[in-house]
């Protein structure tokens, strides 16, 4: 991709100059950076919820003409980057685009410890970044240590602490047993989920019959299915990654484990979750989650037509709402000045499709952070500062 | 019971992904990086073609079988045979190949990328329990399992029963002397090298029937791959297939008895405890 790229802005500038344009021309777009791991582990997840939507933005925004600045209209140019999910390179990326490139803005990279490690090159360059695929307990003290972050989703506690009260909800309704089993995959995510989920599951009341974890890229997921089945649970909680979370389902129906809740975490989400398993991944509960709207469901369909990818239940949304609000702060401040935009977002409330974004003090107060497949839409049933949430439907036997 | 099947089971998925490897490396002495990659090309085959048409997944195996072995000979021919040729001797040829082998697996996984994008790719096929004994067990996973079987046993027969198959266990031996019987040892070895990609194709369209899979994934079955035929003996497929065997049945144990979290771990020190005890591998013959 990097090399492509390369290829293609040397090839503008032959062309450019050839036509006797030279600088002028370059000028008259507004480079736009984008990181992201195009190869590497969390590759499967960036391909559906990190690229696509800038590319859905270049098209819309450069559809309607540009963004309106002071001096005129302006296309968007994308200058992308693969990461190969790797910190080092993801840091150089980010310097390239910041010095090199002379990106008039860098969008945010691709997950928790990516962010964290370019937070430090966003901060020198004055580039405010809007965090996404950024889940954290130490938002606090970032935003107090870098002025230009803006973290766009909840954080880790929130997570666990939802999806427990989701099931103590349905416990307190006397709906399903206090048993338990919990598995996690052991990586970043799931084991800080499955830590700040241990104590709070005591604490509602519930007994963790099969506590266990896996390790990353395990192929063979029957003996943990099994062991938690054997433990004979009302409730099946997986801190889980992409390929393990499709993987335990399957195990789950042909193993038998039949409980009234079923949790999945990361790519529950995926469309092409509900797409493999259909009826089966009906009422299964899962990271993310929608509010179901208009304008979140035209969001999805045409992130499918102008991207061909199918959008997911958890990151898409946001980082559409993202990109509004800085499309909306750059032509409000009318200029590519980085420092002025970053105060603009801080500054009010920005209309978004997933409702009123605010940003002021630089973390959105409002999260989706639990879903459940409902006649093929993953709607939001649990989360932080909204008030439409769907009622919570029990699970039937496989 | 249910653990030693299960163990079995996943046995069989480790088979399929080191055959391949142990046929290209035992015979063409090519340590092929880019094993997993093929792997997931044969999956990811698979998966276009069983959403294409709605036929089993396993007719496809009649189309990316000669496909992957048409495509692993033209890399052999074009690729590697320039290596074979300047190599002056046995390590020098081994570290070209990983060289050369590492740098496809790029090639392999831009390929990919651009072919199918960078999206998890896995569909549903058989995923319904089948009881043994009593226990349900994915008849995916079974129908994986008979694929290996059949795929190990075929082999075999093949290598023992046949000229060419004794014209490659030859070489295996001894390239230089295989070359002295009157063996054309360039043609053994491309015959092996494009047999043993065609195998992990195979492979990879099986596994892709109960694994997901996207375009980055292959180098982790390359390491699992690796672990295997270094662990069963270069020289001989019934190592790989032994290996990956134990390798199975050591992971379901450790998963299902003590801890999920350790079967990682539990391989590794099945890897070094018979690396120390054997260090030519469980089939291998010491190098004289």
């Amino acid at each position: 991709m990097q090399r492509r790229n390369l290829l293609k802005l040397a090839a503008a500038g032959v062309v450019a100059g050839s036509l006797g344009l030279g600088t002028a021309q370059a000028a008259d777009t507004i480079k736009i950076g984008v990181v992201g791991p195009k190869t590497g582990p969390l590759a499967g997840g960036a391909a559906i919820t990190h690229f696509p939507n800038f590319m859905m933005w270049q098209k819309l925004v450069n559809d309607r003409g540009g963004l309106k600045l002071k001096d005129g209209q302006r296309k968007i140019e994308l200058i992308e980057y693969d990461d190969r999910t790797s910190p080092p390179e993801t840091i150089k990326a980010v310097e390239r685009l910041a010095t090199v490139d002379n990106a008039d803005f860098i969008m945010p990279v691709y997950g928790t410890g990516f962010n964290l490690a370019a937070a430090p090159i966003f901060a020198k360059h004055d580039y405010p970044q809007l965090a996404q695929a950024f889940v954290t307990d130490q938002g606090p003290e970032l935003i107090k240590r870098y002025p230009n972050l803006f973290i766009i989703q909840g954080p880790t506690k929130a997570f666990a602490r939802d999806a427990i009260a989701v099931l103590k909800k349905l416990l307190d309704e006397k709906k399903i047993g206090n048993r338990v089993a919990v598995v996690n995959v052991a990586d970043a995510f799931g084991i800080e989920l499955a830590n700040v989920a241990r104590p709070l599951f005591k604490e509602a009341g519930f007994e963790l019959v099969y506590d266990k974890s896996y390790p990353l890229g395990t192929q063979d997921l029957a003996p943990i299915v099994k062991g938690a089945k054997a433990a004979n649970p009302d409730a099946f909680v997986a801190w889980s990654y992409p390929p393990d979370t499709f993987a335990l389902l399957e195990q789950a129906k042909i193993e038998g484990l039949n409980v009234k809740a079923y949790y999945s975490a990361v790519a529950t989400a995926f469309q092409g979750f509900y797409g493999k398993y259909g009826q089966l991944a009906e009422n299964v509960l899962g990271a993310g989650g929608y509010e179901d709207t208009p304008a979140i469901r035209d969001y999805m369909k045409i992130h499918k037509q102008v991207t061909g990818v199918d959008a997911d239940y958890w990151g898409s949304a946001l980082y559409g709402s993202m990109l509004q609000v800085l499309e909306q702060s750059i032509e409000g401040v009318g200029s590519l000045d980085r420092k002025a935009v970053t105060a603009y977002i801080k500054s009010r409330t920005f209309k978004t499709i997933v409702g009123d974004m605010d940003l002021r003090n630089q973390q959105m107060t409002r999260v989706w952070t639990v879903g459940q497949w409902q006649n093929g839409f993953f709607q939001a049933v649990a989360g932080d500062g909204f008030t439409n949430y769907k009622p919570v439907i029990l699970k039937n036997n496989w | 019971m249910d653990i030693i099947i299960i163990g079995l089971l996943l046995g069989g998925t480790y088979a399929l992904m080191a055959m391949g490897l142990q046929l290209q490396y035992g015979v063409a002495r090519i340590m092929n990086l880019a094993n997993g990659e093929m792997l997931v090309a044969g999956a990811f085959g698979t998966f276009w073609f069983y959403s294409a048409t709605k036929f089993s997944p396993l007719i496809s195996l009649a189309v990316i079988v000669p496909l992957a072995f048409a495509a692993n000979w033209a890399i052999y021919r074009v690729l590697i045979t320039p290596l074979v040729r300047r190599a002056k001797s046995q390590g020098q040829l081994e570290v070209d190949s990983i060289l050369a082998t590492f740098g496809l697996s790029f090639i392999f996984v831009g390929g990919l990328l651009a072919l199918f994008g960078g999206d998890y790719l896995s569909y549903s096929y058989l995923a319904r329990p089948i009881f043994i004994l009593g226990q349900p067990y994915g008849l995916n996973r079974v129908t994986a399992f008979i694929g290996a079987l059949a795929l190990c046993a075929g082999l075999y027969i093949w290598l023992h029963k046949t000229r060419a198959g004794l014209a490659l266990r030859a070489v295996a031996v001894s390239p230089s002397a295989a070359g002295l019987v009157s063996i054309n040892v360039p043609r053994a070895s491309a015959l092996a090298f494009a047999l043993g990609g065609a195998v992990t194709a195979a492979g990879g369209s099986l596994l892709s029937i109960f694994l997901t899979f996207d375009a980055s994934l292959g180098v982790v079955f390359t390491l699992k791959a690796l672990v295997i035929v270094i662990m069963g003996g270069v020289s001989d497929i019934r190592g790989a297939i032994v290996a990956a065997f134990i390798l199975g049945l050591a992971e379901t144990i450790v998963a299902s008895l003590v801890d999920p979290g350790l079967t990682l771990a539990a391989a590794y020190v099945l890897f070094i405890v018979i690396l120390l005890i054997k260090p030519e591998g469980l089939f291998g013959r010491r190098s004289s």
